[in-house]
């Protein structure tokens, strides 16, 4: 317990408070833009982090991604153009309530709804990552190399483009991870005599390109509608009777999304969808969602934000990122000289504790911006994209330069940017890349270790209690799309789970005409890799899964 | 209520594009077989440094021919548009850029690069990008040269 008072004495150091609100400020700014996502965010903030103490690297990349779930919000709301993927069913009522004028209450109620979300998810983060840890601290090689694989497997399941594409693109970010000097035997692998390469592949030109510059490139192609200047907003705080009538669907919805974010692959995007999902099927008066409901506004903001707090934990106690998001701030950890696993809380008590107490202020200081100064952030929305873009690629490229002060490293980011553009354009999704060619050195290091522990026999993972059972869920995973069709004739409960999720995407009268939906959640799952829009199908199979 | 398209997107890819990005996964699969069996391959009670990369190698080539099999079905996939063009002209002001950065420093080619991004790729006004451009450059050296210290190539 005492630590976990320490994290606080920690957080309240002035550069650490400086760099917490440093992060959500940028977060939200972020979230308020409609293009570049968080992990592209992070991804491109990379080398400035650096210089900076790991706890304070940490705090404030953690700020961004929290901080853009609030800022996602804005733009839903007043103008129907989420801002992130996790934001887009926030569209539905949220545009409505502004339709009819009350723009004000749903952006209060999201911000009151993302705060009471995220606290209550630290507050179970805190009892929850310790116990984890402690659970993990026996893991062996076959534990890691059944845990690295599940990771993969899940987030490739759920990204948008379809889990063919996204197992491609996992696979290549294995292989990408083999580049350099093999730690076993030290022969060169991949390297074509090349030195940049004889210590493998950077992390951070990978990821600044695959997400930042991959990003900006598909921006480019002005597939962006011209904003408009929203309407001015007045009366944020809400009344009482919608505080009554949401705090149900906030409850509902800090539960649900803490639980969805907690799994690998899961994450803001799932936890909002399947918020909005619930509160549809509880309501007496389901035929109100879509007109203006604001649990429709309350519970995936709720979600997003306690799912974006909540997706620590797989990292911090495991070492195992969940989603995107949380590979890039893996590699920051890596690249700062901190290991993320079980050993994390105990070896490194001041970094864990002062991560997640940050989270605390960080979601105060949110709440306090996002209620009186939301006109300020949406004024941003006057900056043109065509100016923010060179901006933004000028300080990708010249950043990644600064990281090891090599010309061959930005070389490198516009080699990645050119796959990732490349890669969105053909439908895949540069998640799983990034996820995997972070795990990819751990993966085969444990796959190695485990082979020569069980001399060569590979059902010696069986063998052993929890990565025989992490390997048989990994297996279900694996084989639920081809049990699907039986699944769905002797299942009402999933069918009709299935058809309450489609509901979300066709039922509501926006999201009828052909035209919104699609590109809405296309644009914005390129904004947020972390996790693509997740069809019906994947949901029901998360379910059957878990 | 409004229904106009919040985003306009291009048309979806044919089955051509998907083919060959099939094909690319394939040959990259087959490269990094044959790369691993030169490395050795090892067995699996003596995984040598080409084991793993094997085993992805065979996984690329599998995972490239069900993409080749399912090649109609286009998913997310975009056709490729004039659009294209920009982004070909974005990636070749770049390659410049990283080209000359280390001989005559970072002033000019970031100059020149939010120059052309700015007036040519987004269409802003001349005054509006020489402003921008130029105070791009301003910032840039406050802040690398000055503020951070930054060792990168500069010309002052």
């Amino acid at each position: 317990m005492s630590s976990v008072l320490d994290g606080f004495a920690v957080v309240l150091e002035p550069t650490n408070l400086l760099y917490c609100l440093v992060g959500v400020v940028i977060g939200m700014l972020i979230g308020v833009l409609p293009g570049l996502g968080p992990a592209a965010t992070i991804a491109i903030l990379l080398p400035i982090t650096f210089g900076l103490e790991p706890v304070t690297a940490i705090i404030m990349l953690a700020g961004i991604f929290y901080g853009a779930q609030y800022g996602g919000t804005i733009t839903s709301v007043l103008l129907r153009l989420p801002g992130e993927a996790s934001s887009v069913v926030t569209v539905f009522d949220g545009h409505a309530l502004t339709r009819q004028g009350r723009a004000g209450t749903a952006l209060g109620i999201a911000a009151i709804g993302s705060f009471v979300g995220g606290t209550l998810a630290i507050i179970a983060l805190t009892f929850v990552a310790p116990l984890v840890a402690d659970f993990a601290l026996d893991f062996g090689p076959p534990e890691y190399t059944a845990l690295a694989l599940l990771g993969i497997l899940l987030v490739a399941t759920i990204s948008s483009g379809g889990r063919l594409r996204a197992l491609t693109a996992a696979a290549i970010g294995l292989l990408l991870a083999t580049v350099g000097r093999d730690d076993f035997t030290s022969a060169e692998r991949f390297t074509l005599g090349n030195l940049n390469l004889a210590d493998g592949l950077d992390f951070v030109p990978i990821a600044m390109g695959l997400f930042g510059l991959g990003e900006i490139l598909y921006n480019l192609e002005e597939r962006h509608r011209k904003v408009q200047a929203p309407a001015t907003v007045a009366n944020v705080w809400p009344s009482r009777a919608d505080l009554r009538q949401s705090s149900g669907a906030i409850g509902r919805g800090s539960v649900l999304g803490f639980f969805l974010g907690i799994l690998p692959g899961g994450g803001a995007v799932l936890a909002s969808l399947a918020a909005y999902a619930l509160e549809k099927r509880r309501s007496k008066h389901p035929e109100r969602f879509g007109k203006g409901a604001i649990e429709g506004v309350a519970a995936p903001e709720t979600a997003n934000n306690a799912a974006a707090t909540s997706s620590f934990i797989p990292l911090l106690s495991l070492g195992i990122p969940a989603n995107a998001t949380m590979a890039v701030i893996f590699g920051a950890l890596l690249i700062q000289g901190v290991t993320p696993g079980p050993q994390l809380i105990t070896e490194n008590p001041e970094l864990f504790w002062g991560v997640v107490n940050s989270m605390y202020i960080g979601n105060i200081l949110l709440l306090i911006m996002s209620i009186p100064l939301v006109g300020l952030f949406v004024r941003i929305l006057r900056v043109r994209a065509t100016i923010l873009a060179p901006i933004t690629v000028l300080i990708t490229l010249v950043g990644a330069y600064t990281v090891n002060n090599s010309v061959f490293d930005i070389g490198l980011v516009i080699a990645f940017g050119v796959i990732g553009y490349l890669m969105k354009k053909l439908g895949f999704d540069p998640g799983p890349m990034v996820l995997a060619f972070v795990l990819g050195s751990l993966l085969e290091t444990s796959l190695r270790r485990s082979l020569l522990l069980f001399d060569g026999d590979p059902t010696g993972f069986f063998t052993r209690p929890i990565s025989g059972v992490l390997l048989a869920a990994l297996i279900a995973v694996a084989l639920l799309p081809l049990a699907q069709p039986l699944l769905r004739r002797r299942t009402p409960l999933a069918a009709e789970k299935d058809r309450g999720e489609e509901e979300v995407g066709r039922g509501t009268p926006e999201a009828r005409d052909p035209g919104p939906k699609e590109p809405q959640a296309k644009q914005a799952a390129a904004g947020t890799p972390d996790s693509g829009a997740p069809d019906p199908n994947t949901s029901e199979e998360r379910n059957s899964a878990t | 209520m409004s229904t106009e398209p919040v985003d306009e997107r291009p048309p979806s890819a044919g089955p051509l594009s998907n083919l060959i990005a099939a094909a690319v996964v394939v040959i990259l699969g087959g490269a990094a077989i044959a790369g691993s069996l030169a490395l050795g391959a090892g067995s699996p009670s003596e995984p040598g440094p080409g084991t793993w990369p094997l085993i992805i190698g065979a996984v690329l080539v599998v995972l490239g021919l069900a993409l080749a099999v399912r090649a109609r079905d286009t998913g997310e996939a975009e056709r490729f548009t004039r659009s294209g063009l920009l982004v070909a002209a974005a990636v070749a002001s770049m390659i410049a850029f990283v080209a000359v950065i280390a001989t005559i420093g970072f002033e000019i080619p970031t100059l020149l690069l939010a120059f052309v991004w700015l007036r040519f790729l987004g269409h802003e006004s001349w005054r509006t990008s020489i402003i921008t451009s130029v105070g791009i450059v301003v910032v840039f050296y406050a802040l690398f040269v000055g503020a951070l210290d930054v060792t990168i190539p500069h010309l002052f």
